[in-house]
């Protein structure tokens, strides 16, 4: 599928997944990629502390919005400009109330800790406005696609669930027909979907596999295609002979050396074949694309990582069939 | 304190704290396991372990009482999958003035967002689930596993939760009602529920109005369980155990955590480190040189793996490193990268191993 299609195919790209899997690191791959295919960025933040900022070289502006790369054109392609933005949900309930006409209240929230009975209340009420304020960009238009960093922690079930609770749990009011208008969005695969993340390691396959189908079956929202993080790079030939190992090479090996090259290949091949039998499994369980991007060996990711990770993205997404194709 | 076992004979309660996916629960279950094994009557509550690890000791439903775990330790070893609700539900039995008041909360839709849905009240039972089993009298050592959450205080600030909401003036706006006393912070507050009743429906703000009606003489039994299980959770012989993985990002969060948990005027006393990956006894440069030289030849691919794996340890090495060095006083332990997930009680047993096993675990 050519990039600039699978970019534009939603307006609202939600990467979602278990923490530790690289969640924040994928949103930021995945935000690059689009650039690069000429679309403008949003790249929104739910979780709190912005971990974004520093994977673009930039310093974390709270909750402005900040615009890490400008658009640009480079080798006579157009590149779209990158913006971080950060939502907490205090925030977004706070504003939300603001804005229709309850600025009155806010005063008293803030002063009462009325806050709190609200959102105890109206279970997934910061959730869902959360995803309201989400909506608001996107019917604003000022970006081609907004990529979101969904909350960690296995709850981005939770996350997309919180429109349809708060419909039923408040019937009336304005808040009902905010959660009805979410809705509307996240069920809707031309204006929004998920991407999940994973690595292959067997917990967060299996948990990628069950909020695969919560996601699709029970909420309606549509999947792209799935992530799998941190894909170590096959290595053939591990097997071998120790004592022919550095044969015609022009290298005196110590027995620690020799030791310690058995080790690594054996320790290789172990997770080799860990990963392998994870990957096969959750291509055998869950009907959905997969996008691989490569393990990192050693120090902290920054710019030139994500810019790395965005190509291989960008590479899978062109092996990807075109819509209809299949 | 020298190492991993001493800090568990010299404990009470072990709270196992750190970001998801990091192996705190099978941390949890295998410090519990060292403890029985080292001759301890050793329990772990757990939230949300993963469904085979939870079915091999035997705890695959939600449950309220520890289930004992056979095996060949010469203590005990329990286990307990929270179940949430129904411990909220115990708690509010136990402080109701009668089965009367109880049932009043117990069926009302405020009452069960506050017990089913709302962020913190996982920490809250845990913690709730904690006390209990502490006075007691049949544990020496009770291992929590707390929720995944990024705020290590969420869970020293649970046990505050409801009583939180009780010292909201709403509340005792509309006790005070009742008891015939209409002033002007009343009808102040009046005209916010009004408001609040246009943003979220009516029948929404009377079923909140309904349960603090409902928790009306109850204030008192949650704010006295609320202030001694603080105390327990401050008490010496209870023990902070943060656990991560020396991924940079984990680790970010995990000197974030000790910040935290510093802040509150406590220590970790413990930091296992889950994921270590095998120490070669290569420098990396070395490493890397031998993968240049063996490129093409026989081993190349050996080569490569080594000069991976050397560089990755080293990375992870100096990342632990320094954590270590922004908790000096606890005991640093690291447990080696295995080959499968802990599932059964064979790898619990390997993992309680390496817990306490005599290495040079203590930092200076």
């Amino acid at each position: 599928m050519h990039p600039s299609h699978f970019f534009s195919s939603s307006n609202v790209l939600i990467v979602a997944g278990k923490g530790g899997v690289g969640k924040t690191v994928t949103a930021a791959a995945v935000a690059t990629a689009a650039s690069r295919a000429g679309q403008s960025v949003l790249l929104v933040e739910v979780a709190g502390r912005s971990g974004a900022a520093s994977l673009f070289g930039a310093v974390p502006k709270g909750y402005e919005e900040s615009t890490v790369f400008e658009e640009t054109e480079i080798d006579g392609i157009r590149h779209g400009s990158i913006t971080l933005k950060s939502i907490t949900p205090d925030a977004a309930l706070m504003e939300w109330l603001e804005t229709h006409g309850f600025k009155r209240l806010v005063g008293r929230m803030a002063t009462t800790g009325l806050l709190e009975v609200v959102a105890t209340a109206t279970p997934g009420i910061k959730d869902l406005l959360i995803l309201g304020r989400i909506k608001a960009f996107e019917e604003a238009g000022a970006y081609d696609l907004i990529v979101i960093d969904a909350p960690a922690a296995g709850h981005a079930v939770g996350f997309l669930r919180s429109p349809a609770g708060v419909r039923d749990a408040a019937k009336t009011g304005v808040l009902h027909r905010q959660a009805v208008e979410v809705l509307e969005m996240i069920g809707d695969p031309d204006r929004c979907k998920v991407m999940l993340v994973t690595i292959p390691e067997e917990t967060p396959v299996n948990e990628m596999i069950e909020t695969s189908f919560a996601i699709e079956e029970e909420l309606g929202v549509h999947l792209g295609p799935a992530v799998v993080n941190s894909v170590l790079p096959d290595l053939d030939d591990l097997d071998h002979d120790l004592a022919t190992l550095a044969a015609g090479a022009d290298l005196e090996l110590t027995d620690n050396e020799r030791t310690a090259l058995a080790t690594a290949a054996d320790f290789r091949a172990g997770r080799l074949r860990l990963q392998h039998e994870q990957l096969d499994r959750l291509g055998a369980l869950l009907p959905l694309d997969q996008i691989r991007l490569p393990h990192r060996f050693g120090s902290s990711i920054g710019p030139d990582e994500i810019a790395e990770l965005a190509s291989v993205l960008t590479t899978a997404i062109e092996a990807l069939p075109e819509e209809g194709d299949e | 304190m020298t190492g991993f076992a001493e800090l568990l004979a010299e404990s009470q309660v072990v709270i196992c704290c750190g970001t998801g996916g990091v192996g705190k629960t099978t941390t949890s279950a295998a410090t519990a396991l060292a403890a029985a094994t080292a001759g301890r009557r050793a329990c772990v509550v757990t939230i949300d372990p993963a469904k085979r690890l939870a079915d091999s000791l035997g705890i695959g439903e939600l449950s309220n009482t520890p289930t004992v775990i056979d095996g060949p330790w010469d203590g005990t070893l329990a286990a307990l999958m929270l179940d949430t609700e129904s411990t909220f539900d115990e708690v509010v039995r136990r402080h109701a003035h009668d089965d009367a008041q109880a049932d009043r909360i117990l069926g009302n839709r405020f009452y069960k967002n506050v017990s089913g849905t709302l962020s913190g009240t996982q920490d809250y039972m845990a913690v709730e689930k904690l006390s209990e089993l502490s006075s007691s009298g049949e544990w020496d050592l009770i291992v929590v596993d707390t929720p995944p959450t990024r705020d290590a205080l969420a869970f020293l600030e649970a046990p505050k939760l409801l009583t939180r909401l009780l010292d909201n003036p709403i509340y005792k706006v509309v006790t005070a009602s009742n008891k015939g006393l209409i002033g002007v912070a009343n009808r102040a507050a009046q005209g916010v529920l009004r408001q609040l009743a246009r943003v979220v429906g009516a029948a929404v703000v009377d079923e909140a109005v309904a349960f603090f009606q409902a928790f009306q003489g109850m204030e008192d039994g949650f704010r006295d369980r609320a202030q001694s299980t603080l105390e327990l959770l401050s008490d010496d012989r209870t023990a902070f155990v943060l656990v991560a993985s020396p991924r940079s990002d984990t680790l970010d969060e995990a000197r974030y955590f000790l910040d935290r948990i510093r802040s509150a005027d406590l220590d970790a006393s413990g930091v296992v480190v889950n994921r270590m990956l095998p120490a070669t006894g290569v420098g990396t440069e070395r490493a890397a040189m031998i993968e240049a030289e063996l490129a093409g030849s026989p081993g190349a691919s050996a080569a490569t793996a080594l000069a991976d794996l050397a560089a990755a340890a080293a990375d992870d090495e100096a990342r632990v490193a320094d954590l270590a060095e922004s908790a000096p006083d606890a005991v640093l332990v690291r447990v080696p990268m295995l080959n499968d997930d802990v599932h059964d009680l064979d790898g619990l047993g390997r993992v309680a191993d390496l817990l306490t096993a005599d290495a040079p675990s203590a930092t200076s």
